[in-house]
């Protein structure tokens, strides 16, 4: 295509998406002349501001129909459905309402660990990093706990064949363990991990409380990672896991820090920004829309994402999120705990402008949206 | 570590406006800085921009609909 032509079609930018100017560009012959490549791009343009949401269209309303309609057709009991031998995952309803109410603990939280290479295509090392990365307690190791009364001391005894597939020794477990117990004495007597009581009046009973104590203490891997399993997503692996630390997983050096990511809005949200967030929303319920074989625009699930991550922060569409920011009272009662928004609005004297949709249903007056949207002036003469 | 997340796939292009473009851009849309959407002062992604209250950033974000879409936010203080 000659520059001329290049020229015009950028001319259009400021009116028409670049996804239509891309088209244009692909399908129009490269031998096409500047007047039919005018018209073309006119008759876009008017087709495009044909198919442009009308002011004072409800789009709201249209999102929540658009969503909610296909959603009755979703399996109610996904709870605890997934993939072949594939970490669990929530998906289905119960899912969508987890994201669009920002949930702070969601069910089943999960990461996609891209790695760089080799570490993306080497089995082997693959293997060792996940092991790596997988957070192992102190009660894994142990094959055996023993409480003597009359000595006052706790004796562990380790799985020595666990400990050498984590390349790890009984000295390095002593290392780990001592700064968390300073209360006790703590030794290695025979292979043996003894604690001892400090000072005599202490009694038995926290050697007990001791015993379930250590036994959560991390000894190697990363926080919150429960479970690693290494996949093969096309060429290269990855590692899906179970539980989920972005900030801790994105520092390590084998990670792809540009492709990992957590299924957790709120994590995405502190470490990744506000921006990260809205589209991680978008991303997550349009994964499980797909998944279930429904046909939702994903322009409903993007307003509904701007809306929830508009001031900010991310806020769940519920009492406490986006709904709490609702300018009228009126509206806000009318969504749930209605007493309770009357009370205080009244203690507080707040005014109802009654700019919105609710409100003015309520009082019986015309609602602002499609042709109520407009007032009229006239001039009079 | 000081992790660049910027380069991550879920962010997209951020950028703060100069006081030139800042103005231009409130008289073409007529708009108060007060009823644009917000980011806040320490959000991850703009940390490098060193952004002040007031500021707004400029936000490119790639639209499965439109290509890329142009969005701005106001800086506010958490």
């Amino acid at each position: 295509m000659k520059a001329d032509q290049e020229k015009l079609l950028n001319s259009y930018a400021d009116r028409l998406p670049l996804s239509v100017l891309d088209e244009v560009r692909e399908n129009v012959p490269a031998t096409i002349n500047k007047e039919k490549l005018q018209g073309v791009l006119d008759k876009c343009l008017i087709a495009y501001n044909n198919a442009k949401v009308h002011p004072g269209e409800c789009v709201g309303l249209v999102a929540a129909e658009s969503i909610g309609e296909p959603g009755t057709q979703m399996t109610l009991n996904t709870f605890h459905l997934a993939g072949v031998a594939e970490v669990q995952v929530t998906t289905g309803l119960p899912r969508i309402i987890e994201v669009f109410d920002a949930r702070k603990a969601i069910k089943t939280p999960m990461m996609e660990i891209y790695l760089n290479k080799p570490y993306s295509t080497d089995v082997e090392k693959l293997r060792k990093f996940a092991a790596t990365i997988k957070e192992t307690k102190f009660e894994e190791f142990v094959s055996e706990y023993n409480l003597n009364i009359f000595e006052q001391t706790l004796t562990i005894k380790l799985n020595d064949e666990l400990l050498k597939d984590n390349d790890l020794d009984i000295k390095d477990i002593h290392k780990i363990i001592k700064p968390k117990v300073k209360a006790f004495t703590i030794a290695i007597k025979d292979e043996l991990i003894v604690f001892g009581l400090k000072g005599k009046q202490d009694e038995i009973k926290d050697l007990y409380t001791l015993k379930e104590k250590i036994k959560d203490v991390k000894i190697k891997g990363i926080k919150g990672l429960v479970q690693v399993l290494p996949v093969k997503r096309g060429e290269e692996y990855v590692v899906l896991t179970a539980g989920s630390n972005l900030k801790d997983v994105l520092a390590l050096s084998e990670v792809d820090s540009t492709r990992t990511i957590s299924n957790d809005i709120h994590e995405i949200y502190k470490v990744l920004g506000i921006e990260a967030a809205r589209q991680g929303i978008i991303d997550e319920v349009y994964k499980v829309v797909e998944s279930q074989g429904l046909n939702v625009n994903i322009r409903h699930v993007m307003l509904v994402a701007d809306l929830m991550v508009a001031n900010g922060t991310v806020k769940g569409v519920t009492r406490y999120g986006v709904v709490s920011e609702k300018a009228s009272v009126l509206a806000r009662a009318s969504f749930e705990t209605p007493l309770k928004h009357l009370f205080n609005a009244a203690l507080e004297g707040e005014v109802d402008n009654l700019t919105s949709v609710v409100e003015n249903v309520m009082i019986n007056q015309p609602v602002p949206i499609g042709t109520g949207l407009p007032g009229l002036i006239t001039k009079m003469k | 570590m000081a992790l660049d997340v910027n380069k991550h796939q879920l962010i997209p292009k951020h950028s703060k406006l100069t006081d030139a473009e800042r103005k231009k851009f409130l008289d073409d849309y007529k708009i108060d800085v007060k009823s644009l959407p917000k980011i806040l002062i320490d959000d991850a992604a703009i940390i490098t921009l060193k952004p002040k209250a007031g500021d707004i950033i400029k936000i490119e974000r790639k639209s499965e609909t439109a290509g890329t879409s142009v969005y701005y936010r106001a800086v506010i203080d958490g």
